[in-house]
């Protein structure tokens, strides 16, 4: 199977602090991979990273074997990987229909088009619809995103990682602060959206990843301490002492 | 796919609202059309004009602050360099009987401003908020500038002026009468308004407002901020340079203070007045600033004075403008609740213009004895003649002042009041504010 994202010795400090420490990964296409670690162990660094919002210190990031660290970020989007943010971040005075169909625009070709009306494109429409009602925010198509519930805006904010279209999606703690039944559903939500694609996710909630992950990877300190599937994570003794442990005591 | 897209979509506006949008259109061609019908005189036409130029000249200003976020100072460098380059196209025009008519000339403008914006634009918008404002301050300052130091093409303090009539002439119009400078502005006006507005509705224009919500997140789209603002930019120069052209051709004249930091800060000024978060606000607020400016300027000497209290009035306690002013009160019309707060209305005026007058009047006298204290102190302001040295006077002023702002707080205690009754009332209605 080939590999979809892979860091190769990647390094990231600020000042004399160093926030990653030599981290190698390799996510398999159509894999769903989860991020695990303690606070502070450098997830949102990483997604940063991989994501063209930081540039790594020294190492290099390749998405489908083509080297992507040292672009900015709206073209690593272009070439297909999509992230979302842990603090939500949509935009808040456009309502939920522009904030989908904005998603959807690079992907489907219109670019910087000014020569174009935006209700007279049909395949954005399309695509844009659907996205709305898989996110199930039909009902609020119409509401400034700003408006929404926390939850909503947690849907929306998946609806706008994934409209574009992108094969490889990076999601950030997309369950955070939300109830254990908006958790079930959003997992769900999650299952479906990334079917077929490959997915990599950082998230607290261990059911959540005991779920949905195919493999797992911990992160400790800014280092990769294990790697392996969730019953190989459940049964390495580092990954218990260092992070199940503690979440367990 | 279909069928979740007619269910999930936003529906096709109905013909009866097509019909209505481009009905709209044609009603605003006709009331062009026949205004200078209902008030012909030279003073409101040329009136007329100048709000046709303050108009494309708003509107072109809101396309960088109420659509893509960024706060210049300094877009009268467009419009001044599209005046400027006019003047001189039509005195090489007239020189050299090209066949150009003088209709198409403000198109020169456009791409005058269109050039210096892509030549300028490139670096200011790498950034938005304070380091865009400040490089804007910078350009426009070293642009006014330059216009007085470089005299063979600005004409330094005088200025340049050229002849408007002397071109080539199609159906017989001169563009001599005052009448005709009317229906060419009128059209480049309804023109600009249009494309204007076209622009609003492409995928760059709502790129634009992603970019003014949260450019960060537009570059996880698939998209480059610079680039969307830079192409704000450029548009927004092109119809700043259209203005500029219309106020050249109007005036005859380009001199320094088209560039200048007055007239950057008037198209502020009009467009924030009007309110920046809807296409109609900076066209109410180009209406507004210049009948005002034309008209306060008769009636007191520091209608300066005033303007600014305006614009901190509006900045403080409306900051949608005029028009979000207006638009509040959509929701309670639809919900037919617009009768309970009107009253309260009613009420608050009073006390509030008598708070109003009494500014005024303390304003007045202060001015007289601070700038013409040795003159008679028999002075008008406003149309009305009072003496600024009668104690009398002062304790009206004082008394009004206080004593109106005291009874007024109370009546905008009933205004919020009977205003969230109203707007609850309409929510629960289900009218969507």
């Amino acid at each position: 199977m080939s590999t979809a994202i892979e860091l190769r010795g990647v390094e990231k400090s600020f000042g004399i602090t160093s926030v990653i420490r030599n981290v190698n990964l390799a996510v398999a296409q159509g894999e769903r991979h989860a991020l695990i670690g303690p606070n502070g162990a450098g997830k949102s660094t990483l997604f940063n990273l991989i994501s063209g919002y930081m540039l790594p210190t020294t190492g290099s990031i390749l998405l489908r074997d083509k080297v992507i660290s040292g672009l900015p970020p709206y073209q690593i989007n272009r070439r297909g990987l999509s992230r979302s943010f842990q603090v939500t971040n949509v935009f808040a005075n456009m309502s939920v229909w522009e904030n989908l169909r904005c998603a959807v625009l690079w992907a489907a070709g219109y670019r910087y088009a000014f020569w174009k009306n935006i209700d007279n494109l049909p395949e954005v429409r399309d695509r844009t619809a659907q996205i709305l009602g898989d996110i199930h925010l039909i009902a609020r198509r119409d509401v400034p995103a700003g408006l929404l519930t926390y939850a909503e805006q947690r849907a929306l904010e998946i609806g706008i990682t994934i409209a574009g279209g992108a094969d490889v999606i990076l999601l950030d703690e997309p369950t955070a602060g939300m109830s254990h039944a908006e958790t079930e559903r959003a997992v769900a939500l999650i299952r479906r959206l990334t079917e077929g694609r490959t997915l990599l996710i950082v998230e607290h909630d261990m059911s959540v990843v005991f779920g949905l992950a195919d493999r797992i990877s911990v992160l400790v300190y800014g280092q990769i301490i294990a790697s392996g599937t969730p019953e190989e994570i459940r049964g390495n003794p580092k990954v218990r002492e260092a992070y199940l442990g503690e979440e367990a005591a | 796919m279909s069928d979740l897209t007619s269910s999930a979509a936003p529906p096709y506006p109905a013909t009866a609202e097509k019909f209505k949008f481009y009905g709209l259109w044609v009603a605003a061609a006709i009331a062009l059309l026949v205004l200078p019908k209902l008030f012909s005189s030279g003073g409101s036409l040329t009136t007329f004009s100048l709000i046709g130029i303050s108009i494309i000249f708003s509107l072109s200003y809101n396309i960088l602050l109420g659509q893509t976020g960024l706060l210049s100072f300094g877009h009268a460098v467009y419009y001044g360099l599209g005046g400027f380059l006019v003047i001189h196209a039509i005195n090489i025009i007239g020189m050299n009987k090209l066949p150009i008519p003088l209709p198409v000339v403000p198109l020169i403008g456009g791409l005058t401003g269109l050039l210096f914006a892509v030549l300028l634009g490139w670096v200011s918008t790498q950034r938005s908020g304070t380091a865009f404002a400040m490089i804007s301050l910078g350009v426009a300052e070293l642009v006014a500038s330059s216009a007085l130091i470089l005299r063979t093409f600005f004409g330094g303090e005088a200025g340049i002026s050229a002849n408007r009539t002397k071109l080539f002439r199609v159906f017989d119009w001169s563009f001599g009468p005052q009448i005709q400078i009317y229906y060419l502005v009128a059209a480049w006006t309804l023109l600009a308004v249009i494309a204007m507005y076209a622009l609003t509705r492409t995928p760059l224009g709502r790129m634009c407002n992603a970019v003014r919500d949260n450019p960060e997140r537009v570059q996880f789209v698939g998209y480059d901020p610079h680039v969307v603002r830079y192409l704000a930019f450029c548009f927004s120069g092109f119809f700043a340079g259209i203005a500029g052209a219309l106020a050249a051709i109007n005036f005859e004249i380009a001199n320094s203070a088209y560039l200048g930091a007055v007239q950057s800060g008037t198209v502020l000024f009009a467009t924030y007045i009007g309110g920046v978060g809807f296409f109609i606000g900076p066209i109410i607020g180009a209406i507004f600033v210049t009948l005002l400016s034309l008209g306060l300027s008769d009636l007191t000497p520091v209608w300066q004075l005033y303007f600014g209290l305006i614009f901190i009035a509006v900045v403080m306690f409306a900051p949608g403008g005029i028009t979000g002013l207006l638009m509040m009160h959509r929701p309670l019309l639809k919900a037919g609740r617009l009768s309970k707060v009107l009253p309260s209305y009613l009420i608050a005026f009073v006390p509030t213009l008598a708070m109003i007058v009494g500014l005024i009047l303390a304003i007045e006298t202060t001015v007289h004895f601070t700038v013409n204290p040795g003159e008679d102190s028999h002075i008008k302001a406003f149309g009305v003649r009072f003496d600024a040295a009668n104690p009398y006077i002062w304790a009206m002023a004082a008394i009004l002042l206080i004593g109106g702002f005291l009874v007024a707080r109370k009546t905008w205690t009933w205004v919020g009041h009977a205003w969230d009754d109203a707007t609850s009332v309409a929510r629960e209605k289900g009218v969507a504010s």
